[in-house]
């Protein structure tokens, strides 16, 4: 049974993209996070061993990518590759603000018993009713939510709004407004709803010159907040994880995961 | 020489003599490198809190086309995001092209523009500047606003920029 589950578990993040404790690094790279005109930048997107170096898989782009501009409308990528190592694509930001680029996978698994027979089951939450018989024998039902993301302004900051929808990184302090040596405030909602309790962990790239990983653990406090101090310059990878029954359907178990490639600037 | 007359005037003439206001001499030294670019500078006032009291000037490629030389405007780091980012450039009688290797004076008159009128109290006056293939640089010089004489104060840099000397007058 154990087993089972956690074949299934892993099946689900390796479908998802999902970032499982231990498990790969998922991200999008910027080429510039501040910009002072409009115009292009590119994006390497990965699954890794080593933060940031492609030397696993590409990110699966397919139609999880969105691109979000200050007013909310959406941009396309474009020269989109796919390659043996890594994802590119470019974006032309035209407009004042800050963007939000970001990879989001939605996906449910179901496993239930015909006699003696395993079935399985995996497609998007609407379609469940009508794939998977209601009343199925052992029915196990799991969903899994990931989002991968990034932040890149234009000109002055603008603010950055919860999409209501799973796990999330809301701004305090604004991430392109990170400096080191200076105190940061971020914030997780889950739906939308500032959640204590989660917890993230925050590694600095460039993980390939040095010995230690330097993990930093950080737990959101009643408000869903927590403060860190980058005590360093460079790009960060924030990533957090949690479960639990899912809203609308307390008999789905739901798996929810973020990261976030954030840029700290030197003073 | 010039700096000596405007101190002696100013303690002659206890009428109504010169306007009150802040002088910055500005060194830019001379890189021997083949790929040198004339560096962008931006010099401004901040309060204690780190807010901006005035742009006094920003130096930048002003001239290139279809605002290119905009693009750079954020490796002036510590501007961009104390006030960089919140104005439209050109700015009238701020911004201006970069400028070649030597020392500049620049005047700034108390109650007129870019300086304004300057509350009572404690300030910085920072001095960036930032090269393309090269540095950047920053430095600080503290003053006291109003003067209650001629004062003057000045730093070294150490790669990007020369001496930055701070004269007020009262």
């Amino acid at each position: 049974m154990n087993l089972r589950k956690s074949s299934a578990l892993a099946a689900l993040a390796l479908a998802l993209g999902a970032p499982l404790a231990q498990a790969h690094e998922v991200w999008l790279l910027p080429s510039s996070t501040v910009l002072s005109k409009a115009g292009y930048i590119t994006v390497d997107g990965a699954v890794s061993n080593d933060l940031f170096y492609f030397n696993h898989r590409p990110l699966m782009v397919r139609d999880n990518l969105f691109i979000t501009a200050p007013d909310g409308s959406a941009v396309q990528p474009e020269n989109l590759v796919q390659g043996q190592l890594r994802t590119v694509f470019d974006a032309n930001l035209q407009a004042d603000g800050t963007y939000r680029l970001a990879m989001v996978n939605s996906s449910l698994m179901a496993s239930w018993k015909e006699g003696t027979e395993t079935k399985r089951w995996r497609g998007p939450k609407a379609d469940l009713a009508s794939k998977v018989p209601a009343d199925a024998a052992e029915l196990v039902v799991r969903e899994g939510v990931s989002r991968v993301e990034t932040f890149v302004t234009v000109g002055k900051p603008s603010a950055v709004k919860a999409t209501g929808q799973g796990l999330e990184l809301v701004p305090v302090t604004h991430p392109n407004d990170l400096y080191a040596g200076e105190a940061a405030t971020l914030a997780f909602t889950v739906d939308g709803k500032p959640t204590a309790g989660v917890e993230a962990t925050l590694i600095a790239g460039d993980t390939r010159y040095r010995d230690e990983l330097g993990k930093v653990k950080l737990v959101t406090d009643a408000q869903g907040r927590f403060t860190h101090t980058f005590a360093e310059p460079g790009r960060y990878y924030l990533t957090a994880m949690i479960a639990g029954p899912s809203s609308g359907d307390q008999k789905i178990e739901r798996r929810l995961s973020y990261t976030a490639t954030l840029e700290v600037l030197p003073q | 020489m010039h700096k000596t007359l405007v101190l002696a005037l100013g303690l002659t003439a206890a009428a109504p003599a010169l306007a009150a206001g802040i002088e910055v001499d500005i060194e830019l030294p001379r890189i021997d490198v083949a790929d040198f670019r004339r560096p962008y500078v931006a010099v401004w006032l901040e309060r204690p809190d780190n807010t901006v009291a005035a742009n006094l000037a920003v130096w930048y490629g002003i001239k290139m086309r279809d605002g290119e030389g905009t693009k750079w405007l954020k490796d002036l780091r510590q501007w961009w995001r104390r006030s960089g980012r919140e104005l439209a450039v050109p700015v009238d009688g701020v911004t201006s092209a970069t400028r070649a290797p030597g020392t500049h004076r620049l005047s700034f008159t108390a109650g007129e523009a870019p300086l304004g009128k300057l509350a009572a109290g404690e300030y910085r006056l920072v001095v960036e500047a930032s090269r393309e293939h090269g540095g950047r640089e920053v430095l600080n010089v503290p003053l006291t606003w109003p003067p209650a004489a001629a004062t003057s104060a000045k730093v070294q840099g150490k790669h990007e920029l020369g001496t930055v000397a701070v004269q007020l007058v009262p």
